[in-house]
């Protein structure tokens, strides 16, 4: 939280004209760090610098009304997400702040939190018209955001550990559960059943990159009995397994999960042996994009993890696919566990509308 | 790429440790049934073991010589209970049987003394340690040797008594025959006061050997001897005479059956063809040793046969995943030949490279694994030569047991071996006796190449074929691994028919075998592209046919194959691509399955291990109690994801498994 801490100081120091270039500088660095994306981050650390970085803007940006705020916050957002359209995190933590925004503006503005909360149908179609304007200055505007945006972070904070102190209400003793590759989140969440509960984990390494080695020895170090296997083994082994328990990259306003390659196949596997499949996510990975064309998500990286350069002359005749990526449909999978609960994909659509504002899906 | 050593030096043999022989004798005797082997033949279900023995015809011939313990010699042997051995119960009880069997190996170490290449016998341990000079001095010898071995009496004294005269040999016989009496006695009356299991265990082995006395056809001797080996402790002058009738009897009886057997087989078709429709059944009554290493009993079992045929046992390595504790898991780095020398008398050097090559995996995939099989198994009896008084199709099928259990050792039969095997054990044991031997040799290497060519090269252009027609133009074909029948269909149909097609060629760590697939299809011009198995959900969109390979059909339709081969039929189903397995019919197996555990095979745990920046994450593995790493070699793909097999005889569905097993059985 040394970042927060950071940021706050500078902002209460700096003076406007440098406040504002340093400020563009940060967000550029931000956005060159995700365009590179080499190291991997976690997405909870993307999350909070993108929130870090919007309360700056919030707090030092030239803006004197809610309508300018969220314009400057829109035009940042987008410059955030263009970086790297994968990290679906930067967008939906932008969202999340246009939704404070709108929702401080509306508290000043004097409406009542219930008429906003609940949106009934007649309502949605008797106030269609009806929008804001967000013209009207309120002093107090600037200090309540930021005040959101602080409780954001520090609900932020307590994700993984509220997703993983559900882990009892899941997982039974002497189960079998398959996992691949490495999330923190599943981590977590099989560390905390460990402490009360006896099972064994199946981890598949997740190659080329076998970050599901990380896993393995990581919760083998928690006296979990952990085995490793290949990721052609999923469908072989799949049989004796009791649930699949999965991290995600991003999930979609269908439901639909954009997870790590090899995600697919494993769920297919599951559905296959009718295998319960339990991804764990944070609320702030819901993105409310639509699987449009299937391929707008993909990443690909160097193939050379694939197919080493070493492989000499044939490299010039061959492609080589190194996806980052696998679409899961929502119909192969069985639970989502959030920070606020267990849900069916199904229930996605609703959640997505608590979180964001309509107006806001497209940034 | 030549990393097997060189076939170790033949050595000086292996001095069986005086420690292992003594042990034997005391074990042995109590453990003898209290009553022989209930009388006779039993209704369908000696038919059927009668089925299982078949290839071991000969050996049973000779084991009714051997008398009471030679039926149940050959159990431990040959593995061949199947139910029987692991129902017999308590270890104690198995090895019981064994050393039973052992001093009925006694007798019958004559077939499998005198051996191929080599003068040492090789077969039996016992033996080993006082068998000085080479065999010639034959059976009786070797025979009274193991006797006074097993009764505990010193071989040294046994092992110089001349082979020849029947009178001698007769009456030390009797000797040890009236010694053993005593002893069995004696340990008969403690057994009845000892307690119930023991009980249990002396009567374990005449119900075990129940189906084994049946088994043995046209054997009226037989069912006399057992009871009257062990049954009447009383008679002990007259059993020299009782004994030397016996062997009369027997010898005569012998040379009827062959006579009998020579007219049959030139009339083309033996009894054994007629026996094949029942071998079905007594394939799914045998459990093959690799698949029960969680049985301590079994192990011991092998680790008996192991040591009576001079095979190392290769030890386990690391621990292995809870799910798979009944499959052996063997390190690549502690190879059979480094932990103990094998004496080339025992295993033909050509064998102990095609062992040392097929666990290093350098030669690795099932038709390759079964090509190189024979082509040793050509020279093995090349340089095979029939011992003075012995048969050819006697003595190679005892010959070649041990290669085979080395083999194993190296690494679990394939499919396609097992089959080849039983082939040529069928072949060699239904040679004709009034073929000489060389006749018998050229004709067992002609029987081998028409094998080669027919069942695997000829198979394979026949499928090539076939699978042809299934191949358009612009079609994008997904193979995965390597297997050398898609390769070569691929090939064949890119640069034979001219076919322009595109191929994704999916892989998958640890083994990278696609790699190879990728060099040859490279090579021979095909517009390749690369992934690994993660990927496959991105690549199969584009893909309008997935052609793979097998390692065994099974004959409930299910494919066996590498493992990853069920996921991509998996995905294409979804996908809605179609599957084509290619697949000879050398390579239908009567076995069942319907899942990846049962049968299967663990390769060595370290393969996973993989170095990134400068860190093996999973090094530490065999330190870790928690950790285990599974690596496994085959899986089984459902028959309703796979649309289809081509195989030699024409493109069926797998669920036709069975018919086209029928069929082979019948014209075989």
């Amino acid at each position: 939280m040394g970042r927060r801490g950071g940021g706050s100081g500078s902002a209460a120091t700096m003076p406007g004209a440098e406040r504002g270039s340093e400020l563009s500088e940060q967000i550029e660095a931000f956005a060159a760090r995700l365009r590179r994306g080499g190291e991997r981050p976690r997405s909870e650390d993307t999350a909070r610098q993108t929130l870090s970085l919007l309360r700056k803007i919030v707090g030092n940006g030239r803006w004197s009304r809610a309508g300018e705020l969220m314009d400057l916050i829109r035009t940042e957002g987008q410059r955030m997400t263009a970086a790297q359209p994968s990290e679906t995190t930067v967008g939906n933590m932008v969202r999340r702040v246009l939704k404070v925004i709108r929702e401080e503006y509306g508290r000043l503005h004097g409406r009542s939190e219930e008429s906003d909360q609940q949106e009934s149908l007649h309502k949605l179609l008797t106030s269609g018209g009806l929008s804001e304007d967000f013209r009207t200055p309120y002093p107090s505007l600037r200090a309540n955001v930021i005040e959101a945006i602080n409780e954001m972070l520090i609900e932020l904070e307590g994700t993984t550990d509220n997703i993983a102190m559900q882990a009892l209400e899941h997982i039974h003793s002497n189960e079998v559960i398959m996992t691949i590759g490495y999330s923190r989140t599943v981590e977590a969440f099989l560390k905390e059943a460990a402490r009360k509960r006896k099972f064994q984990v199946i981890v598949a390494e997740c190659a080329p990159f076998c970050q599901g080695h990380e896993m393995a020895v990581r919760l083998s170090k928690e006296n979990i009995e952990t085995t490793v296997m290949s990721d052609a083994a999923i469908f072989a082994v799949m049989s004796r397994v009791n649930k699949v328990i999965i991290g995600t990259k991003t999930i979609l306003a269908n439901g639909a999960l954009i997870a790590v390659s090899g995600t697919h196949t494993l769920a297919l596997a599951a559905k296959h042996h009718s295998t319960p499949l339990i991804v764990c996510a944070p609320m702030f990975k819901l993105s409310p994009q639509f699987p449009n064309e299937e391929d707008s998500f993909h990443k690909f990286v160097s193939p050379q993890e694939v197919l080493p350069f070493t492989e000499g002359e044939i490299l010039a005749k061959i492609n080589v696919h190194c996806p980052v990526f696998d679409y899961v449909p929502p119909e192969l999978i069985t639970l989502f566990i959030s920070n606020i609960g267990g849900n069916a994909p199904s229930y996605i659509y609703r959640l997505m509308s608590e979180l964001y504002h309509p107006d806001d899906y497209e940034l | 790429m030549a990393r097997p050593a060189a076939p170790p030096a033949p050595g000086p043999p292996r001095s069986a440790p005086p420690g292992a022989v003594a042990l034997h004798p005391p074990r042995f005797a109590p453990l003898r049934p209290p009553r022989g082997r209930p009388a006779l033949p039993g209704p369908p279900r000696p038919e059927r073991c009668r089925g299982r023995a078949r290839q071991r015809a000969p050996g049973v011939a000779r084991d009714r010589r051997g008398g009471a313990a030679g039926g149940t010699r050959e159990r431990p042997a040959g593995d061949g209970t199947g139910g029987a051995g692991p129902r017999a119960g308590p270890g104690t009880a198995g090895g019981g049987r064994d050393r039973r069997g052992g001093a009925a190996g006694g007798t019958r170490e004559r077939p499998a003394r005198t051996g191929v290449t080599s003068p040492r016998p090789a077969e039996e341990p016992r033996v080993r340690g006082h068998v000085g000079p080479p065999g010639r001095q034959g059976a009786l010898r070797i025979r009274t040797g193991g006797m006074a071995e097993r009764e505990g009496g010193n071989p040294e004294g046994a092992a110089p008594v001349p082979a020849g005269p029947q009178a001698p040999e007769l009456s030390r016989e009797e000797k040890l025959q009236l010694r053993k009496e005593k002893k069995q006695q004696k340990k008969k009356k403690r057994s009845e006061k000892g307690p119930s299991t023991e009980s249990a265990e002396l009567c374990a082995p005449p119900e075990a050997g129940q189906p084994r006395a049946a088994a043995q056809p046209t054997s009226p001797p037989a069912p006399a001897d057992g009871p009257g080996d062990s049954e009447k402790p009383a008679g002990g002058k007259s059993k020299a005479e009782l004994r030397a009738e016996r062997r009369a009897k027997q010898e005569a009886e012998r040379a009827q059956k062959q006579a009998r057997k020579a007219e049959l087989s030139q009339a083309a078709t033996t009894a054994k063809p007629r026996q094949s429709p029942t071998e079905p059944q007594s394939m799914v009554k045998r459990l093959p040793e690799h698949v029960q290493v969680d049985d301590p009993a079994a192990q011991r079992k092998l680790a008996k046969k192991l040591e009576r045929q001079q095979v190392p046992l290769r030890q386990d390595y690391g621990t292995k995943v809870n799910l798979f504790s009944h499959l052996h898991q063997y390190s690549r780095k502690k190879p059979l030949t480094q932990q103990m020398s094998i004496p080339s008398t025992v295993i033909h050097p050509a064998v102990v490279r095609l062992g040392l090559q097929y666990s290093q995996g350098i030669i690795n995939g099932s038709n390759a694994r079964c090509i190189a099989l024979l082509e040793v198994f050509k020279q093995l009896i090349r340089d095979y030569s029939t011992p003075p008084n012995e048969e050819l199709s006697r003595d190679l099928v005892a010959k070649l047991k041990p290669h085979i259990s080395f083999l194993n050792q190296c690494r679990p039969l394939s499919a396609s071996m097992g089959n080849a095997i039983k082939f040529l054990k069928k072949e060699i044991s239904c040679l004709p006796d009034t073929l000489r031997e060389d006749e018998a040799k050229e004709k067992l290497q002609d029987v081998i190449d028409k094998y080669l060519r027919e069942k695997i090269v000829l198979a394979a252009e026949a499928i090539s074929r076939s699978a042809f027609e299934k191949i358009n133009d612009h079609d994008v074909i997904l193979v995965y691994g390597c297997s050398s029948l898609v390769n070569r269909t691929l090939c064949d149909a890119h640069a034979k028919k001219g076919r322009a097609f595109r191929v994704i060629v999916v892989d998958s760590r640890p083994r990278l075998e696609g790699r190879e697939t990728l060099r040859r299809l490279v090579r021979r011009g095909i517009h390749c592209t690369y992934v690994m198995i993660n990927a496959i959900s991105y690549v199969l969109p584009e893909v309008s046919k997935v052609l793979l390979g097998a390692h065994a059909l099974l004959a409930n339709g299910s494919v066996m194959s590498r493992v990853g081969t069920s996921q991509i039929a998996l995905v294409s189903k979804a996908y809605n691509v179609p599957v084509l397995v290619c697949c000879e019919t050398y390579k239908f197996c009567e076995r069942v399955q319907t899942d990846s555990f049962v049968s299967n095979e663990l390769d060595d745990p370290d393969d996973l291990i993989v170095l990134r920046k400068g860190q093996a994450q999973l090094g530490g593995w065999a330190e870790n109690k928690s950790l285990r790493l599974l690596n496994l070699v085959y899986d089984v793909t459902p028959p309703d994801l796979v649309d289809l097999v081509i195989t030699d005889l024409g493109m069926i569905p797998c669920t036709s498994v069975p018919v086209v097993l029928r069929v082979k059985n019948v014209d075989q």
